[in-house]
């Protein structure tokens, strides 16, 4: 056993104990850490944002590189801050109404090709010919399922009479999809909680030799 | 020193073609090349710009494609070819050319035609709506259930808390949560009940300040707005989770609702909320989580459910007519994948451009 002399491993491993003990119940050493950890990363945030947003993308091209329709860009964030004065408070809108016009402009195009056009694309039957007859059972309950699901999703008929059997086997589907999705995720997580107590019993207490 | 290389230079050969990529913006071009030796030592094909020969391509095959990328379609290129074989190098040389821009992007036509379609039924029931005709809506039990939790918290003298996701204003799920926050503040405060809306997003938090103060003054009830009741937390995701956790257990908040986007933190937010005994109704589009949430929540709103709540709630007519706009869409999208599928199996392929 060869504890660590590294204090930031001290640090990391007390932190990591402290929100640990949240599964006991909320204590104040929990509170530390939260307060910690919301502290150092909305700093750290900012940190981030001035050396990767701001600064090489905002002011280093209007006051470095002299490209002056970078003022465009600087006036609408300024315009964001508009609403700590309640007199020029409707200024935010200028700006809000800009990111939300782009923003689905851009997305329009490409969530009609990737959520609808290949979502079909793949949904459709192909022809039988030459395919096992796996693949084509496979490719039936893709059919199926997407159209059984889409039904669920439905809002202008209620469930009932000939939709309510298509609606439950849409429900089927759903829960077949969110078990397997579940199941994998939780093993992901488990991977996570391994990586700490590799991390809290090889690095910081050495009781891993592997890990020392 | 003697060089022992016979070199021949053979221009406009016909060995290597280069063509245009249509419907780009110019900055890209297709080479195509075939060699009339099939064995050779080694080859790499270069892009001649000016008084500059940049290797692209360093040639494996007698034959292939390479598109060149990263061009300006403004300028003129030339490509070459050379092959190194024993004591023999042998230069291909192609002909000028200039890549074009487009101003449209072609292919994307039946794609075009798509969107107007959809925004075609989208006015249509919009104008339907406008005209005061009532459209019908199936009930959904998670909103149903959202009266019925606000009531929960009222009776017993504790705050509610309102989680808007935790992704940026450009997310539709972020929109419809904050549409649903309308119509939960409304509800807490004719029971002057408390609600608190932790934050992640700087630009979610403005407008879901604004909301919940517009909210309030709508039921003419401004005096219980508290600015200090939506707050942003930071915007560290495990940060985030870590701040809402100890909020529900130092709060001992009686209601909890997850609108919106959620990654990772889903499951502890919801776990966390599941352990304080509180009711709990979630939302969200993201497939990922949805399943964490059902395990943990009294209601979820699956996928588009979330989108079809804030029009439920709200009773308006427009979004109710969207709402309608969209299950037209699905029942075509399901008569051509039907069509399509019926097709294929009697060896019929039809793509309209779009498969």
């Amino acid at each position: 056993m060869h504890i660590s002399h590294n204090p930031w491993v001290w640090v990391a491993a007390i932190l990591t104990l402290a929100i640990f003990s949240f599964l006991y119940k909320d204590n104040p050493f929990f509170k530390m850490a939260e307060h910690i950890f919301v502290g150092v990363a909305t700093g750290y945030g900012f940190v981030y944002t001035w050396n990767n947003g701001i600064y090489p993308n905002l002011l280093k091209p209007i006051f470095v590189d002299h490209q002056w329709l970078f003022i465009i860009p600087l006036i609408l964030g300024l315009m964001y801050l508009s609403v700590v004065v309640p007199k020029f408070a409707y200024f935010i809108r200028w700006p809000f109404a800009f990111l939300l016009g782009v923003g689905s402009g851009l997305s329009v195009p490409l969530a009609f090709r990737a959520s609808l056009v290949e979502q079909i694309k793949y949904t459709i039957l192909p022809n039988p010919h030459g395919m096992s007859a796996i693949l084509f059972i496979n490719a039936l309950l893709i059919l199926i399922g997407v159209v059984t699901v889409v039904l669920y999703f439905y809002f202008s008929t209620p469930h009932e009479g000939v939709m309510k059997p298509l609606t439950k086997t849409g429900i089927v589907f759903l829960m077949v999809g969110f078990g397997a999705s579940f199941g994998y995720t939780i093993m992901a997580r488990f991977s996570l909680l391994v990586g700490r107590f590799e991390f809290l019993l090889g690095n910081w207490l050495g009781i891993l030799p592997w890990l020392k | 020193m003697v060089l022992n290389l016979l070199v021949f230079i053979l221009a406009a050969s016909g060995v290597i073609q280069v063509k245009d990529i249509p419907n780009d913006d110019g900055s890209r071009l297709k080479i195509e090349y075939r060699l009339p030796e099939s064995v050779f030592d080694s080859a790499f094909l270069y892009r001649i710009q000016g008084n500059k020969k940049i290797l692209i391509h360093k040639v494996a095959n007698s034959s292939g494609v390479v598109i060149d990328e990263g061009l300006n379609y403004k300028k003129t290129y030339k490509y070459t070819l050379v092959v190194y074989s024993d004591t023999l190098k042998k230069t291909y040389e192609s002909l000028m050319v200039k890549p074009k821009a487009s101003w449209f992007d072609t292919s994307q036509f039946p794609l075009f035609i798509v969107v107007l379609l959809y925004t075609g039924l989208l006015l249509f029931y919009i104008q339907h709506a406008r005209s005061g005709k009532s459209l019908y809506l199936r009930p959904i039990a998670g909103l149903q259930a959202v009266d019925e939790a606000v009531g929960r918290a009222t009776e017993m003298g504790r705050p509610i808390l309102y989680v808007p996701g935790l992704s940026s204003i450009s997310d539709v799920a972020t929109i419809a949560a904050l549409n649903i926050l309308s119509h939960v503040t409304k509800k807490a405060g004719e029971y002057e009940t408390k609600i608190l809306v932790p934050v992640r997003d700087p630009v979610v938090y403005t407008i879901a300040r604004e909301i919940v103060k517009e909210s309030y003054y709508s039921i003419g009830r401004p005096d219980l707005y508290n600015e200090n009741d939506v707050f942003f937390a930071t915007d560290s995701q495990f940060g985030y989770a870590a701040h809402v956790s100890g909020t529900m257990v130092r709060e001992k908040t009686a209601t909890n609702f997850f609108m919106g986007m959620f990654w990772a933190e889903s499951l502890i937010l919801s776990e966390t909320g599941a352990s304080t005994g509180a009711i709990q109704i979630a939302g969200t589009d993201a497939v990922t989580q949805l399943p964490f949430f059902i395990v943990t929540c009294d209601y979820t709103l699956m996928g588009e459910e979330l989108y079809a709540a804030s029009a439920y709630l709200s009773k308006e007519p427009l979004l109710t007519a969207t709402l309608k706009g969209q299950d037209a869409m699905k029942v075509i999208i399901l008569l051509v994948v039907g069509a399509l599928s019926i097709l294929n199996l009697f060896g019929v392929h039809i793509t309209l451009g779009l498969f």
